[in-house]
């Protein structure tokens, strides 16, 4: 019996050694480092030289279409219900559709989102949202160009990748549905989720953070602003789900704490980075693409593409970054498409609403 | 300092490593020998050098002086002096006098004739060091990767680094060397609240031996390392901590750069419950 059990904690002991060594992924020098503060401080970011030229590889952005030939003639008035783009040219109205489904739809192709037997149909959902999307580019560009995006900017194919519903969107987590027994009730946590790096870190820190439209509402901030502290402050479950998107954050941006941080003062702006300050817009600015542009399109979408709680579809940091703190290595798209910069809505024509209903569609 | 009167018989000449019999004396109550001198000069060397470097800082506040080491661009390549090169320096002079000190120990030992049980132990703490200012910035490229002098600036180091895998805690090695660390300070209480309660009697009665010490352990948990055993123990205890430590922090870089709680996807993913 003794043998017995030597040899079976010996043969578990043995397999999950093995399990260790050889599933966890471990990597190996050379490494790629950036100092990010001073000399000493450990603030640095760390990264093999694979890891790095693998991430690389699978960020590139692809080539801008051909330039449109210059033409007078406005898409709004060659084409019919042209909501959003009418003040484009016509060759550059199309030059952006052919774009615009080699970034989103490129197996689809143009019926993804169209009717062809009518263009201007609005009966696909998938075409009501792209028109939301397109208006949510623009504003991104231009409102969102000074505290964030830059004059990078962003197209579709930051988010899209070449498919119709990009790889990196979240739901609102509602946890596991235990009414009674050994876990009845988790605290929102400890389910080692990859919202938070597997971390016990609470698993549904974006829907308070990232979700509400009202952009100055639920400050992530912790610790008082003074020193003593003179209100009672937060509680420790409020630092938790601030750890929760910081993980979310990092590992969306393939950074570590200390890219924004010196963690010796974590929420002391002096000692911070400037990419702190990035990052504080960058909140801000997806609370005001999920509340603004994607939450209004919760009647459109169809409800196979919608959460468990029949929330729609969201946006992280990981949605955009792909895993570098500048999507797509920093390469700017945009330059090359003018109009995903500004409003082009021609003069006269009514406001699109996202959330009003398909019309008919046409016999 | 006088010789107590049973020292002179231990003072035996011979075993030393290096130097011959050239420094095989004593000063005082201290052995000199090669790696005595060696000490001496890396130790004084290295001394002065922080002070000099202490200089060149903006402050002689004992909490905020810091030497740092260089910027990561000098990659494993000597720095300017004022750039991290003092830095440099104060750090080979470090390990050339612990490694000195160590084989100071090594000699004694050979002159008794006794185990290398102290130099080896040291020695864990030297590995320990060197993990952390030669073999891990060795392994990530960059001499900027060691810690700082300095008693705040070395804490700020620890926490930024801690930092870079995000949540240190998931790291297993450094959980390891904690609980290694809580085991031996565990340990030690034990053993030495035992020593002292079996010297320290009610009055009138006479110390007590090692049967009384063992049977306090038998009564209590079923078992007593015993007397010997107990040092083993705590040797093992001791030196488990500095090693894990050791490697705790030798595989954060090298050998991983994602957040530690990452790591434990491997468990999660066993096939048993995948």
């Amino acid at each position: 019996m003794k043998i017995f059990f030597v040899v079976l904690g010996a043969s578990i002991a043995f397999f999950l050694t093995v399990a260790m060594f050889g599933t966890s992924g471990w990597t190996r020098p050379p490494l790629a480092t950036a100092q990010t503060g001073y000399r000493g401080t450990a603030m640095d970011q760390v990264h093999t030289k694979a890891g790095l030229a693998e991430v690389k590889e699978a960020n590139v952005a692809p080539a801008a279409a051909d330039p449109a030939e210059e033409d007078g003639e406005l898409a709004g008035k060659t084409y019919e219900n042209v909501q959003v783009l009418g003040n484009v040219t016509t060759n550059e109205f199309n030059r952006l559709m052919a774009s615009m489904t080699e970034w989103v739809a490129p197996e689809q192709g143009c019926t993804y989102c169209h009717n062809t037997e009518n263009m201007a149909d609005d009966s696909l959902y998938q075409k009501r949202v792209a028109r939301r999307m397109l208006q949510m580019t623009q504003h991104i560009n231009s409102d969102w160009k000074a505290n964030h995006v830059g004059s990078t900017g962003v197209t579709c194919y930051t988010c899209h990748r070449g498919q119709p519903v990009p790889a990196n969107i979240w739901f609102t987590n509602p946890g596991p549905n235990h009414s009674s027994g050994f876990v009845a009730r988790n605290n929102g946590q400890n389910m080692a989720s990859p919202s938070v790096g597997l971390a016990s870190l609470p698993y549904d820190t974006l829907t308070e953070y990232l979700a509400d439209k009202n952009i100055d509402n639920n400050a992530i901030r912790v610790n008082g602003t003074t020193a003593p502290p003179t209100t009672k402050g937060k509680p420790i479950q409020d630092a938790e789900k601030t750890y929760g998107l910081m993980i979310h954050m990092s590992e969306g941006l393939g950074v570590n704490c200390t890219f924004c941080h010196n963690t010796r003062a974590i929420s002391n702006w002096s000692q911070s980075t400037p990419q702190r300050t990035t990052a504080w817009h960058g909140i801000r600015m997806v609370r005001d693409i999920n509340g603004n542009y994607l939450e209004p399109l919760a009647s459109t979408f169809p409800p196979n593409r919608l959460g468990v709680l029949g929330d729609v579809p969201k946006v992280n940091c990981t949605t955009c970054h792909n895993g570098q703190n500048k999507p797509l290595n920093g390469v700017n798209m945009v330059d090359s498409y003018p109009e995903l910069t500004k409003s082009t809505v021609l003069a006269g024509t009514p406001p699109a609403d996202p959330t009003a209903p398909a019309p008919a569609p046409n016999p | 300092m006088a010789m107590l009167s049973f020292e002179r018989k231990y003072r035996v000449r011979g075993g030393t490593l290096i130097g011959g019999d050239l420094f095989d004396f004593w000063v005082g109550p201290f052995f000199v020998g090669f790696f005595g001198v060696t000490t001496l000069f890396f130790s004084v060397l290295g001394t002065a050098l922080i002070i000099y470097g202490a200089a060149l800082g903006p402050t002689w506040n004992i909490w905020q002086i810091n030497i740092a080491p260089p910027d990561l661009k000098y990659g494993l390549a000597l720095a300017p002096l004022k750039e991290g090169g003092l830095w440099q320096i104060i750090t080979f002079c470090a390990v050339g006098s612990f490694v000195s000190w160590a084989l100071r120990e090594v000699e004694i030992c050979r002159k008794l004739g006794i185990g290398y049980h102290v130099p080896f132990a040291y020695a864990v703490a030297i590995f320990a060091y060197v993990s952390l200012v030669v073999i891990r910035p060795f392994l990530m490229g960059a001499w900027g990767h060691g810690f700082p002098y300095g008693i705040l600036s070395h804490l700020d180091w620890v926490s930024n680094t801690g930092y870079q895998y995000l949540h240190f805690h998931y790291n297993p090695a450094h959980m390891l060397a904690v609980s290694f660390f809580f085991t031996t300070t565990f340990a030690l209480s034990l053993h030495g609240s035992l020593i002292l309660s079996a010297t320290n009697p009610a009055k009138g009665e006479t110390v007590k031996t090692p049967e009384h010490e063992d049977t306090f352990f038998r009564d209590t948990i079923g078992y007593s390392i015993g007397t010997l055993g107990i040092h083993r123990l705590g040797l093992f205890l001791a030196l488990s901590a500095g090693f894990w430590s050791a490697v705790c922090i030798i595989i954060s870089g090298p050998f991983w750069t994602r957040g530690w709680p990452e790591w434990w996807g491997w468990w999660l993913n066993l096939p048993v419950w995948r």
